[in-house]
């Protein structure tokens, strides 16, 4: 057994690896994990778009129905893009297979290159099924396709790179659903996931601009219908700034091991 | 030759303030099988984790093949194989896919036919379709060396390897050992069966309490610690060993029908046998039966392992 030593340098092979490995596991649990998203579209537009929408004037020159559907795909991404993540890094160090990665020659980079990439893939796949799902419940413009898309990966990313962060913290499964529950869903609906904040009363308007995803939600609607509550830049540099300090985290946890070498 | 992995001061306390690791130095030479024996809790495993990167050294250094391994995590990983002690493997995998994942992990391509290799010296070949979930402990444990080995490591870290494996799996296992050695692969083995330990290893480390307290060629250190008893089954019982033969410091045993004497092969000269047995012979002493029995490998580490320690380790109270 000669082993011919790849040369040094980056460990493509490995990412892909990890990469393949948990794309496995979503394609297993496929039917599940479209499903449930599917669904619940279609049941929000059905309930808040048809029934409810009805009786709703425009808001921005749009359909209620065409207004809610960027507020729904965000609300599937980040908890998707949560779950996904945690989970990936958590199961490893609950099974104890994490040996392995971290017996590895993988950089920190590579891993969270495997881990998060395949979580972010699979978010904006489901967030373009669902977007597909809406088209044929309610009539939907793209304004801005290219910056939807590219908003579409960046909130991916960001909060597969949070999810990551939340498998290697989390020590118990109550803790990885504990902030997508008890957090992120609340955010996302106090964000104006289904209503605009001018709808609001001053105070809560005001109460509304210290919840990040607010600024994550209005940007995306700006790619559909362009207007928004907030400049798009505003929230562009929002989403930014969160994937930035998601990644400082990310090094962080690296460089100390923090619950995940002793 | 350049030892492959050499550990230098290496120590480690836990977070709980528990020191697994006390100044280790150790060097380990190409091809050799090094087998760490110590009790529950010496720090067998610390020390295997640590090289492997598992674990966060607290001081010291260490180097795989001259690359160490934090500056060069990259060179020295690469080399090494790990099985862990515990049966860590993915439920919903199948085994064909979990040693490909390994295989890639590592930076190597795709090589069929090494896995293929691998498998079938492990007789997992006719299950490589099967879901990890399915297969019995043995088998799990047979997946994690195919795992370890799938990446052509240079050393390979077997942490009890044998632990609740049949004996058919044991003999393979030993059998695969040995041929890994025949293509130079450097083994180290932890095993709480000494006389695996025994059989297989070139040297032998004995760590307790977080020291290495022997690290010797396994010939040598029986021949030096190995204490010899000769027991001379006497014609008739005796009440006390007679003052002619205290020189020789003997005991008497079994109601009196059995001269025992103890004596260490290494140090003695060999001519004190004949001579007792000349003098018993002059004392009219008759014997039926003459046996001799060397210590075991065991009997050398629990004497290793039950000496008193130099330190009483104080803060271990405080654990
Ligand atoms: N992650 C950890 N945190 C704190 N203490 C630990 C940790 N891992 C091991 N220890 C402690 O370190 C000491 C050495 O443990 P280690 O697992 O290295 O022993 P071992 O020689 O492999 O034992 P065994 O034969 O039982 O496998 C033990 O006292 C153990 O309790
Ligand atoms: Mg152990």
């Amino acid at each position: 057994m000669s082993a011919a030593l790849p040369p040094s340098g980056f460990n493509a092979r490995g990412v892909a690896a990890i990469y393949r490995f948990e794309m496995a596991r979503f394609l297993r649990t496929l039917w599940q994990s479209l499903a449930t998203p599917v669904l619940t579209t279609a049941l929000y537009l059905l309930v808040f778009g048809a029934a409810i929408g009805s009786r709703m004037s425009q808001i921005d020159g749009v359909s209620y129905g065409a207004f809610i559907v960027p507020g729904l795909i965000m609300l599937t991404i980040l908890t998707e893009s949560l779950n996904n993540a945690s989970f990936g890094i958590y199961m490893p160090k609950f099974t104890g297979t994490i040996y392995e990665i971290l017996s590895a020659p993988v950089s920190a980079f590579e891993i969270v290159l495997g881990y998060v990439g395949a979580a972010a893939t699979k978010s904006v796949v489901l967030g373009l099924v669902i977007l597909a799902t809406a088209s044929l419940l309610v009539p939907i413009e793209i304004r801005h396709p290219l910056p939807m898309l590219a908003f579409l990966v960046l909130v991916s990313v960001s909060f597969s790179l949070f999810g990551f962060i939340l498998g290697v913290w989390a020590n118990s499964f109550e803790r990885l659903q504990f902030v997508p529950m008890l957090i992120i869903t609340p955010l996302t609906f106090l964000g104006g996931a289904f209503y605009s904040i001018d709808m609001l009363p001053g105070e809560w308007r005001t109460v509304s601009l210290f919840n990040p995803v607010f600024y994550l939600i209005s940007g995306f609607r700006w790619t559909f219908h362009g207007t928004a509550e907030v400049g798009v830049w505003i929230s562009l540099a929002t989403t930014l700034l969160f994937a930035l300090v998601c990644l400082a985290l990310v090094a962080w946890i690296f460089r100390t091991g923090y619950r995940l070498k002793s | 030759m350049n030892p492959i992995i050499s550990i230098s001061k290496l120590t480690k306390t836990y977070a709980s303030g528990l020191q697994a690791l006390k100044a280790v130095d150790l060097e380990i030479r190409v091809g050799e099988i090094f087998a760490l024996l110590g009790p529950n809790g010496a720090g067998k495993t610390t020390l295997i984790s640590t090289v492997c990167g598992i674990v966060t050294p607290s001081s010291g250094t260490v180097s795989v093949g001259g690359h160490d391994i934090a500056r060069d995590f990259r060179a020295a990983r690469r080399l090494i194989g790990l099985v862990p002690q515990e049966l860590h493997t993915d439920m919903f995998e199948t085994v064909w896919s979990t040693v490909a994942f390994s295989r890639g992990l590592f930076g190597l391509a795709p090589d069929a036919a090494h896995l293929e290799r691998v498998l079938r010296d492990l007789s997992l070949w006719e299950r490589r379709k099967d879901r990890i979930m399915h297969l019995s402990g043995g088998m799990k444990r047979r997946v994690l060396i195919a795992k370890a080995l799938a990446h052509e490591p240079r050393v390979l870290f077997l942490d009890e390897p044998t632990a609740g494996v049949d004996v058919e799996l044991r003999q393979d296992m030993w059998a695969l050992v040995r041929r890994l050695r025949e293509t130079g692969v450097t083994v180290i083995l932890t095993t709480h069966y000494i006389e695996e330990a025994e059989e297989m290893a070139d040297r032998i480390g004995v760590i307790n309490h977080g020291e290495l307290i022997v690290v010797e060629e396994k010939a040598r250190l029986m021949r030096q610690l190995g204490q010899k008893q000769l027991i001379v089954h006497l014609q008739d019982p005796m009440t006390e060993v007679p003052p002619a033969l205290a020189e020789w410091k003997l005991s008497l045993g079994a109601q009196g029908t059995e001269l025992e004497f103890t004596f260490n092969s290494a140090e003695d000269d060999d001519a004190r046998i004949p001579r007792l047995l000349r003098r018993m012979h002059e004392l009219g002493i008759g014997f039926r039966d003459l046996q001799t029995r060397q210590s075991s490998l065991e009997d050398i580490f629990v004497s290793l392992v039950r000496r008193p320690r130099v330190q009483p380790a104080a803060a271990r109270a405080q654990a």
